[in-house]
């Protein structure tokens, strides 16, 4: 059976050259890279060529970069590092879990005040809301770069001036930004930036946390000095040196305009998909428009039909999609983040993302949009409330 | 049946369920293997009384896992499906409400006949499958001559299900098979084990799903508080059947018909529930003799093997899930209403459970109990 995988925001393929990359350092490359010897010398070499591609595709300096497990792990270093017991933190309910559930924790157990910013129907935060939100003991403000869910891209650069001008750390969950858009550390003016790999083509449990020079930070490892002693761990070499490559790539990507491609594709599946019946966007509103994306996401709600059957459905034709977060059995929740943005829990329901990679083709577009319109007619059909909701339309 | 349909298999992660799917993959049919999250058995941890830990059976994690292995042993895509919202809106607020109105609720029928059978089902033609199959004991047939189908008891009568199983619908049942209905639990392990799957061995659920270590008393209550719902003031009086007071209870969800402990008085001779009185909240007791009634009420009947009663039918009759069936005549009283009088009176007929209707291994129907008289 052809398959097809549109649900790269949850994970992306490792592309050819970067598994290539990564290969020696499983074999003939092997040594620990805190070992003083030659073994060691050579994987040290490459972690620390590895640290310079994170920088360069992200404006910083090298000596900024901590290489994590992942995105979780460095959310979580940076809002548990950076805070304490009984400070103010400013989040958006539209967070990923890593940073919500990490702020939950702070809040239950180390008398911390959350603050959450809401969105508006498009998606988007206001950076008027987070200045409001500031007080005299706020210590952290953690917003995201861009939703993993609709793709929306937060006003980061005018958040991060606000929390410079109050004087508070700022942190931006960029898992799903980085690779698909610019990031610049010194445009955002963040102090911590969070990065996954696998979210842009290199392997599972690689990521990188981006910590301003001077940024005093509690570690949440200890043991030996790795990582200028801010996360203990023998390096995941291998992982790391993946990491540097899919940056590498991503930044020649970029240059190349390689993301208007990618926009293109995304905005021709769109485009066919809303001229369904009773279907629309989400992370848009008919007065303010759309809000502005990264170039391979997009979020389309289907009346009348269970987003969990349609995944599942499309899934048993070979086509690779999602909804909502899944909970730890598998099973669907409605996406937090949709009933954030004003969507009944029906409507949330009926909301399947779709989110292109570097690895896919027109042809995968035009296998989706083959599948899509008959399966959802489908499931209309057999839906017991979708003849009545369509007649109340 | 076709070789060529597609066959969705409610999967619990135990022994029958994952045997049917076996069965009908080895049959070279297209499987899909479904299971129903219908319970997160963390919400109500930690509330009064209830255990810290999970303990109850329903949609745990375990059971998913196992779920997941014996699909992956038999290469057949699975999925897990979410129906948390229908599951307390159709099952467990009703068994709560039940329980506070004095009667004596049977969740696993609201689930076969509000979950199982029909978002199940649905879910399972909108992915492709046109029929299900799960792991019960019973047996489907379609009769040529009455052009209907047939629910009936199992070839292993010390595991008939048909008792939870007479809410459903002509409709419903024609897309359903009991794949297990001819076999022998033995039989069935036996299978399991010869299949390789891992979960052979694993003990047979008996308790309400979602009700941690089967008490109810406690789940009705950590529920209420957890909905914010003072647990409702339900004590009341017990009387004798000659109305005479003789003390007070906390409520009446702590009462079944024919019950005998726990009722917080002390006479002579042994005592029994005989009655709840809902809008009293009165709690009647009295001797063993007065437990017994001739007469009940069914309400909400669905008849299976025949489309209406236009006179009165001899049939046996089960009123609770163990119960040997009695010979009984039932009549039509209205739409959806059946009459019941048993030739011998009946022991603790009890509101709120159902009555089922047998015609030798054939399910006539059923309805669920109102009162006895």
């Amino acid at each position: 059976m052809r398959r097809v995988y549109l649900d790269n925001n949850a994970t992306t393929p490792v592309l050819p050259e970067i598994l290539e990359a990564m290969r020696p350092y499983f074999g003939e490359h092997f040594g620990n890279a805190s070992s003083i010897h030659h073994h060691g010398q050579e994987t040290r070499a490459a972690v620390e060529r590895s640290r310079e591609s994170v920088a360069a595709l992200l404006h910083c300096r090298s000596s900024e970069l901590v290489f994590t497990s992942g995105g979780t792990e460095a959310d979580n270093l940076a809002i548990f590092g950076l805070t304490r017991e009984g400070d103010h933190i400013i989040t958006s309910t539209i967070e990923h879990h890593a940073v919500l559930n990490a702020c939950r924790h702070l809040a239950e157990a180390k008398h911390c005040d959350v603050t959450y910013i809401s969105v508006d129907g498009r998606g988007l935060l206001d950076p008027v809301d987070v200045k409001r939100a500031i007080r005299p003991n706020t210590k952290l403000v953690t917003i995201m770069f861009a939703n993993n869910e609709t793709g929306v891209l937060q006003p980061v650069a005018e958040i991060g001036k606000i929390a410079a001008e109050a004087d508070v750390y700022f942190h931006t969950d960029a898992v799903q930004a980085a690779g698909k858009v610019t990031v610049d550390v010194n445009e955002i003016c963040c102090d911590s930036l969070t990065i996954s790999g696998h979210k842009f083509h290199a392997p599972q449990g690689v990521g990188a946390l981006y910590l301003r020079k001077g940024t005093q930070l509690e570690p949440m490892l200890y043991g030996g000095s790795h990582e200028r002693s801010r996360r203990a761990g023998t390096e995941n070499v291998a992982g790391i040196v993946g990491l540097g490559k899919a940056a590498e790539l991503a930044s020649a990507s970029l240059d190349r305009g390689n993301d208007a491609k990618m926009a293109a594709a995304r905005d021709r599946m769109e485009r066919e998909l809303l001229a369904l019946e009773a279907t629309g966007l989400n992370g848009a509103d008919s007065n303010s428009g759309r809000a502005p994306r990264v170039p391979n996401t997009t979020n389309v709600y289907f009346d009348g039909i269970e987003g969990e059957a349609l995944v599942i459905a499309l899934d048993l034709k070979g086509l690779a999609v999602s909804t909502g977060a899944a909970c730890s059995s598998g099973a669907i929740e409605p996406s937090h983040v949709l009933t954030a943005m004003g969507l009944s829990r029906d409507r949330a329901k009926a909301s399947i993302r779709f989110s292109l990679g570097k690895q896919n083709t027109e042809e995968d577009v035009d296998f989706a949009l083959g599948l899509i319109p008959e399966t959802v007619a489908r499931l209309r059909d057999l839906s017991p409330t979708w003849s009545k909701s369509a007649l109340s339309i | 049946m076709l070789a060529s349909e597609t066959i969705a298999v409610a999967m619990s992660g135990g022994v029958d369920s994952s045997a049917v799917a076996a069965m009908l993959r080895a049959e070279g049919r297209n499987v899909i293997g479904l299971t129903m999250q219908l319970w997160n058995q963390r919400r109500l941890a930690g509330h009064a009384g209830m255990p810290e830990s999970v303990q109850g059976r329903c949609c745990s994690i375990d059971d998913v896992y196992d779920a997941r292995r014996v699909a992956e042993t038999l290469g057949i895509p699975y999925y897990v499906v979410n129906h948390e919202e229908r599951f307390e809106r159709d099952v467990v607020r009703p068994f709560v409400e039940e329980y506070l109105a004095g009667r004596t609720p049977i969740p696993c029928s609201l689930c076969n006949n509000h979950l199982k059978f029909d978002q199940l089902l649905i879910v399972a033609r909108q992915i492709g499958a046109d029929k299900v199959a799960t792991g019960h004991y019973a047996q489907v047939v379609f009769d040529e001559q009455r052009n209907r189908w047939l629910l009936k008891r199992p070839a292993d009568r010390s595991k008939d299900q048909t008792y939870f199983l007479f809410g459903l619908t002509q409709e419903q049942l024609s897309r359903t098979l009991f794949p297990l209905g001819g076999m022998t639990k033995p039989e069935v392990r036996e299978l399991a084990r010869r299949q390789g799957l891992v979960i052979a061995e694993k003990p047979d659920s008996q308790e309400i799903c979602f009700v941690p270590g089967g008490d109810y008393k406690r789940f009705l209550e950590a529920y209420l508080t957890e909905q914010g719902d003072a647990p409702a003031d339900v004590s009341g009086e017990m009387v004798t059947t000659d109305g005479e007071v003789i003390g007070e209870h906390t409520g009446v969800h702590n009462f079944t018909v024919g019950q005998r402990k726990g009722l917080g008085v002390a006479t002579g001779s042994p005592l029994y529930v005989i009655q709840i009185k809902n809008d009293t909240r009165q709690v009647v007791v009295g001797k063993d003799e007065e437990l017994y009634s001739r007469t009940l009420h069914a309400r909400r009947v669905n008849l299976i093997s025949t489309a209406e009663l236009p006179e009165p039918m001899r049939v046996a009759i089960k009123i609770r899930h163990k119960h040997q069936p009695a010979p009984a005549v039932i009549e039509s009283t209205g739409p959806d209403e059946v009459l019941v009088t048993f030739d011998e009176p009946q022991r603790a007929i009890t509101p709120g459970q159902a009555a089922v209707f047998y015609d030798g291994d054939i399910v006539v129907g059923g309805g669920w109990i109102e009162a006895s008289q």
